[in-house]
């Protein structure tokens, strides 16, 4: 009963979805004000019946109805009840509807938060994504129907897939569906722009908090998937340049790209057209990473089952959406006009180029994941483009965007001058060479013990350069602020939010960037033979193995290992690295033994039991081995944690910018009133 | 999680060479992963060929060269300098010293226009001040 | 200036091509580099009669199939009424190859669904299968007269690869 309810209520959805879209737009067009008027309530409808669909999908999970044979393929009874629910999504199906829904849930937003925006223009926007709606739910009604009903019920369920079955991961996919969702608002946003015909100096005002709060979600969706592969795959890596990380990091790096065109728009009305077209582009890339991950075109590791079908639909998709919006870019060239003037020297510029930096490294990244299919496609043979492509190519372009933030940030709007700027920037650059080498000799000598007339020096030494390059910078341009200032106190306080935002954010990625360089280049690893009370040394730590034990999880049996490190000859902490064996879907999973802090992580996962059966994918009671010798892999990973420290400060950052008060429209709309009022009355 | 296995090596260059080789090669059965990290039984195989081979002296491109004449180009996840792949390599880079070459004609060629004498921006100004559009104070 | 806005919807539709093309496309099976090559030669000791050896060499003047299989692989289970039809079929010449396995078990393997091989060398170690390219089992190579590797059948062979692709191939290479 449930199940079927959960169908009907999507396909009332998708019947909003219909009249939220179809019906506003040609309002807009026929200055119908009524079939304008259609696009909130609809909106509201959609969300309604989206979540009692989900809802139905939950409760089929949680009371374990194995008639349906989503349910029954993605849980059984046996598993926790948090995986019950993050097993809704944990596949192809179920995450579609996931999607669907945090569409919906977009949409409201907007619905919710647009009472300062013209009722035509917000009746465009809702329309925009109603469309995408319908999209997406005729995909899951026609392909792929969570609801699907099975005969014969199984009295128990597969399990879902192990790699799964962990509170990051579960967490993981609805924050990432925020963030490439919700860049679907900005995309709505240029498309109603370019539908209107105009593109007035407020619809940039309009456009940014949505574009920054998607890209929050996106930039902490993104971290806590490395964060997740870091500590649940077991060898110490947290990015692989897998195809679908790809697909998430694309949209993320023209998304920021969009945030800063968006200021540059907002602020100095210029760069309209290239603004629209990245609203344009990062949703698109968000699509397009949709088709990546579900067509079967790419092998990755993320990829749901894939089935040429379903690609085909979504390329359909793609080419309606994505075509007919640089269609109608194309064809609406003549509104991009743009009469105003900035020197090649200016804050503009940077920002400008900075955008196209971002752009560029996107498009490098499309390269690198799309060169195997066109070589193909091209009947030349099979290539792979891996981690040693992507790595090499990254570096060159991500440094002229490190150093374009610090002279960007520094520069006058409009009309800077060649020598002010340079003169500007002089005490940066001085201090940061200076610190970057300082802090460079201090942690490669004094932590790391390496030689200092190495690459590896070189390296670190540029990544700290860079870091406080972008550190000065951004702390000169709070201290010029308040250069003039008696009152220093009061000076700060007027320093806009959005100001401090930026310098946060910014902050941030010194503190990513010090994060992969160090610890790529730092990192030791050492596989060894362990047998009790034998110990291996590494990085001036010692980690010496007491024995494994049997342990009995909710669904899994497991090797425990316990590991004492020590330092100095004191005891630091004991580890407790696990080896699990999964019974319903026979898999065996390493579950690492992590010692985290700020400055390193030590890192400690079991290998095999040797001299153990030759079978090695069952799990021999302990007992039963005879040399309780176990291969054991163990880590130094220094400054790991910086990584998605800084990506989370850069979260905080944009959160900061966000509540600016200028995005207060309603506030601000209140005051106008009352000012009005008072003009009035004579007050 | 790769068995752990022991490649063990008296000389530091020849674990070095190893570690490389096993990083930058691709699994053909388990195809998203490389020889490190792989379960598979071919590339337990692989694995200890390499090892053998190195042992015995063999230079990274001769390991390259018999990894690719028997699984051909796709298991090197560090695509060839080739003809075919020119583009991939290069392309980035012409890509970057393009689109700042347009960029930077782009805005030269609009900042030598003559600009009006009040700008668009001043005019959005006024209009906001007397109209009923509202903007924050700006920096 | 108004033409660059159309750049963007230029490249999107290339995108859209490869991308077309690319659903048509296996992305996993990876083509054979051995093709019009020399197949790699060795000697190995034959499944059924322990003293005796196969090699390439031996077949010199006669165009073969080498089919690797395992007693473990779920797809030579799948092929193999089709390599019985296939060694039925005069001037065929199907050899076998069995790959990591235990000899034992892949004798009992071919007692129980029946030998279509005129001979079955054992590659315990796999070392010959990572000088051929095997990757996976089943896979079935086409030799030719002077020893020169002319076809890789990648996976179980069907009824649509004998007739449109493997007779065919066999009937060309033994009019040389």
């Amino acid at each position: 009963m449930i199940p079927e309810l959960g169908n009907i209520a999507l396909i009332l959805a998708l019947c909003m979805a219909v009249i939220q879209s179809v019906l506003p737009i040609t309002g807009t067009f026929t200055n119908n004000q009524a079939l304008i008027r259609l696009a909130r309530p609809a909106a509201s409808l959609q969300l309604t019946f989206m979540v009692i669909s989900f809802a139905c999908l939950l409760y089929a999970f949680i009371t374990h109805d194995f008639s349906v044979r989503y349910v029954a393929e993605n849980s059984n009874t046996r598993l926790p009840f948090i995986y019950l629910v993050s097993g809704v999504w944990g596949a192809h199906e179920g995450s579609l509807l996931l999607w669907a829904l945090v569409l919906s849930i977009w949409t409201m937003m907007v619905n919710l938060f647009s009472r300062g925006i013209p009722e035509d223009m917000v009746a465009r926007v809702l329309a925009v994504m109603g469309l995408i709606s319908i999209g997406f739910i005729l995909f899951i009604l026609l392909t792929s129907n969570p609801f699907a009903r099975q005969f014969p019920v199984p009295i128990d369920g597969f399990d879902l897939n192990p790699l799964l079955q962990d509170p990051g991961l579960a967490i993981h996919p609805p924050m990432l569906y925020m963030g490439y969702v919700g860049f679907s608002v900005a995309f709505a946003f240029a498309i109603a722009a370019m539908l209107q015909g105009k593109l007035d100096a407020a619809w940039a005002r309009w456009a940014r908090p949505w574009t920054m709060a998607s890209w929050i979600f996106l930039t902490l969706g993104i971290a806590l998937g490395s964060w997740w592969a870091y500590y649940e795959l077991g060898w110490g890596g947290w990015w692989f340049w897998d195809p679908v990380e790809n697909a998430s990091f694309m949209p993320w790096l023209v998304g920021t790209g969009l945030l800063h065109s968006l200021a540059v728009t907002d602020k100095r009305n210029t760069f309209k057209a290239w603004t629209v077209l990245l609203s344009v582009l990062a949703f698109s890339l968000s699509l397009l990473g949709t088709f990546l991950v579900r067509s079967g075109v790419l092998t990755s590791v993320h990829a749901f089952a894939s089935d040429p079908a379903r690609g085909v639909f979504i390329l359909i998709f793609l080419v309606i959406v994505v075509g007919g919006s640089l269609s109608l870019f194309a064809w609406r060239a003549s509104i991009f006009k743009n009469n105003v003037r900035f020197n090649l020297l200016s804050r503009e510029t940077f920002m400008l180029l900075n955008a196209v930096l971002f752009v560029v490294m996107a498009g490098f990244i499309l390269l690198g994941t799309l060169y195997p299919l066109l070589l193909d496609a091209l009947n030349m043979g099979k290539v792979s483009v891996g981690p040693p492509y992507f790595n090499t190519i990254f570096i060159p372009l991500g440094i002229p965007i490190v150093l374009i933030l610090g002279i960007g940030i520094t520069a006058r709007w409009k009309q800077d001058n060649g020598s002010r700027l340079i003169k500007a920037l002089r005490m940066p650059m001085i201090l940061s060479v200076v610190l970057g080498t300082v802090t460079a000799v201090v942690l490669v000598r004094g932590v790391f013990t390496a030689e200092l007339a190495s690459f590896k020096f070189i390296g670190a030494e540029l990544a700290l350069i860079l870091a406080w390059w972008i550190v000065i910078n951004s702390g000169k341009l709070i201290t010029d602020r308040l250069k003039n200032r008696d009152n220093k106190m009061s000076g700060l306080q007027l320093i806009p939010r959005a100001v401090y935002g930026m310098t946060v954010a910014h902050i941030g990625v010194a503190v990513f960037v010090v994060g992969i360089i160090l610890t790529s280049l730092f990192s030791i690893e050492k596989d060894v033979r362990l047998s009790n009370n034998s110990s291996v040394e590494l990085a001036g730590y010692e980690f010496v193995f007491e024995g494994v034990r049997n342990v009995l999880g909710p669904n899994y049996q497991a090797a425990e290992g316990r590991v004492l490190v020590r330092k100095d000859d004191k005891d630091l902490v004991l580890l407790h690295p696990q080896k699990r064996y999964y019974p319903v879907k026979q898999n065996t999973m390493t579950e690492a033994a992590i010692d985290a802090s700020l400055w390193r992580d030590l890192f400690v996962a079991l290998g095999e039991p040797l001299g153990g059966s030759p079978d090695k994918s069952k799990l021999e009671p302990l007992d039963k081995s005879n040399t309780g010798a176990w291969s054991v892999r163990v880590y130094y990973k220094p400054f790991i944690r910086w990584i998605w420290l800084g990506a989370l400060i850069m979260s905080i950052g944009g959160f900061i910018s966000a509540t600016d008060k200028r995005y207060r429209v309603r506030k601000l709309a209140k005051q106008l009133n009352m000012q009005d009022n008072e003009v009035a009355t004579g007050a | 999680m790769a068995g752990i296995e022991f490649a063990e090596f008296d000389d530091p260059e020849q674990a070095e060479l190893y570690k490389i080789m096993v990083d930058e090669l691709r699994c053909l059965v388990c195809q998203n992963q490389n020889l490190a990290d792989s379960n598979a039984p071919l590339a337990k195989d692989l694995r200890n060929e390499i090892q053998k081979m190195i042992k015995q002296g063999n230079s990274r491109d001769e390991i390259v060269d018999f990894m690719v004449a028997r699984y051909g180009d796709f298991v090197l996840y560090r695509p060839p300098f080739k003809a075919y792949t020119l583009i991939l390599w290069l392309g980035p880079f012409i890509g970057l010293v393009l689109a700042i070459y347009i960029l930077i004609n782009i805005i030269r060629s609009r900042s030598t226009q003559q600009s009006d004498e009040i700008s668009e921006l001043d005019k959005q100004r006024v209009s906001d001040l007397f109209g009923t559009n509202t903007r924050t104070d700006k920096k | 200036m108004r033409k660059a806005f159309y750049i963007p919807l230029g490249l999107f539709v290339i995108l859209v091509i490869i991308l077309s093309i690319g659903l048509t496309r296996d992305p996993r099976t990876i083509p054979s580099p051995l093709i019009n090559k020399p197949a790699p030669e060795f000697t190995l000791p034959l499944l059924y009669r322990q003293a005796e050896t196969f090699s390439p060499q031996q077949m010199r003047g006669k165009v073969w199939l080498l089919n690797v299989f395992a007693s473990w692989c779920s797809g030579c289970r799948a092929e193999h009424h089709f390599l019985m039809q296939m060694a039925r079929i005069p001037g065929v010449n199907l050899y076998g190859l069995n790959y990591k396995d235990v000899p034992l078990d892949g004798k009992k393997w071919l007692e129980q669904f029946g030998n279509p091989y005129k001979s079955v060398a054992k590659d315990i170690n796999g070392r010959v299968g990572i000088d051929w390219g095997v990757y996976g089992v089943p896979e079935t190579f086409v030799i030719d007269k002077q020893g020169i590797i002319r076809y890789k059948q990648i996976g179980p062979i069907d009824q649509k690869a004998i007739n449109e692709t493997l007779l065919p191939l066999i009937k060309k290479l033994q009019l040389q």
